[in-house]
């Protein structure tokens, strides 16, 4: 799984894209989240509060029900700025 | 059309390509987006746009689509950029032309309200504070929601 992390959530978490295997308990979007809080304190900040998180997987908006599969792209990223 | 660039564009030229050998076009209605510095607490020297490349351009293309299932557009153009930008500088074109006005404006106010809450772009500005993220607008979902009820 190819995980990508844009604006503050990129600077806290310290990198802009990883390579991470999907670890057999995570289903979905949330299980991800959840999981991902637990890889250090920047992950945990970056991801306290998930009304200012969004995530795409292949580039598409998803809800935290949304199933992950090996292989995909997930983006986390705030609410979008541009225009 | 979409265009997702770092440099500046022509306003004036790209409006004129627009229309180029469509004489059924008869009207285009543009949205200019600015660098804006609102001075004095909030004061902005410069910002910065980053993007989802890939992702920028798939949305970007969705809501162009869109425009275009709910008016009769005969030309659409895009152009965003991203990079680092300073007060009254260009960040976003959005044109639409059609036979008549109404298509015209409606689409390009749809689409830049949609844009603005779809596309994957980020601002950070550069302020005499120090560097800050813009926060998302709860106005802007408001403006997007107001056509996915139509």
């Amino acid at each position: 799984m190819k995980l990508l992390y844009f604006a503050w959530l990129r600077a806290k978490i310290g990198t802009a894209e990883e390579e991470l295997a999907l670890p057999s308990q995570v289903r979905d979007v949330n299980g991800l989240l959840q999981w991902l809080k637990s890889r250090g304190p920047g992950y945990a900040d970056a991801l306290k509060d998930l009304s200012t998180v969004r995530v795409a997987v292949n580039q598409d908006y998803v809800g935290p029900e949304h199933v992950i599969h090996d292989g995909d792209e997930v983006a986390i990223f705030p609410p979008v700025t541009g225009g | 059309m979409i265009k997702v660039q770092r440099e500046d564009f022509d306003v004036g030229a790209e409006l004129d390509k627009l229309a180029k050998g469509n004489p059924r076009i008869g009207g285009i209605a543009s949205f200019i987006g600015l660098v804006r510095d609102m001075g004095g607490a909030d004061r902005v020297e410069a910002l910065t746009l980053e993007h989802y490349p890939g992702m920028t351009d798939k949305k970007l293309a969705e809501i162009e689509a869109e425009a275009n299932r709910r008016w009769p557009l005969d030309a659409s153009l895009i152009i965003h950029r991203y990079g680092r930008l300073e007060p009254g500088d260009r960040i976003v074109l959005v044109a639409t032309a059609s036979p008549h006005r109404e298509a015209a404006l409606a689409a390009c106010h749809f689409l830049i309200d949609w844009l603005k809450t779809d596309a994957p772009f980020w601002k950070s500005e550069e302020t005499p504070q120090g560097e800050r993220w813009v926060a998302a607008r709860s106005e802007d979902d408001e403006a997007t929601q107001r056509w996915k009820k139509r």
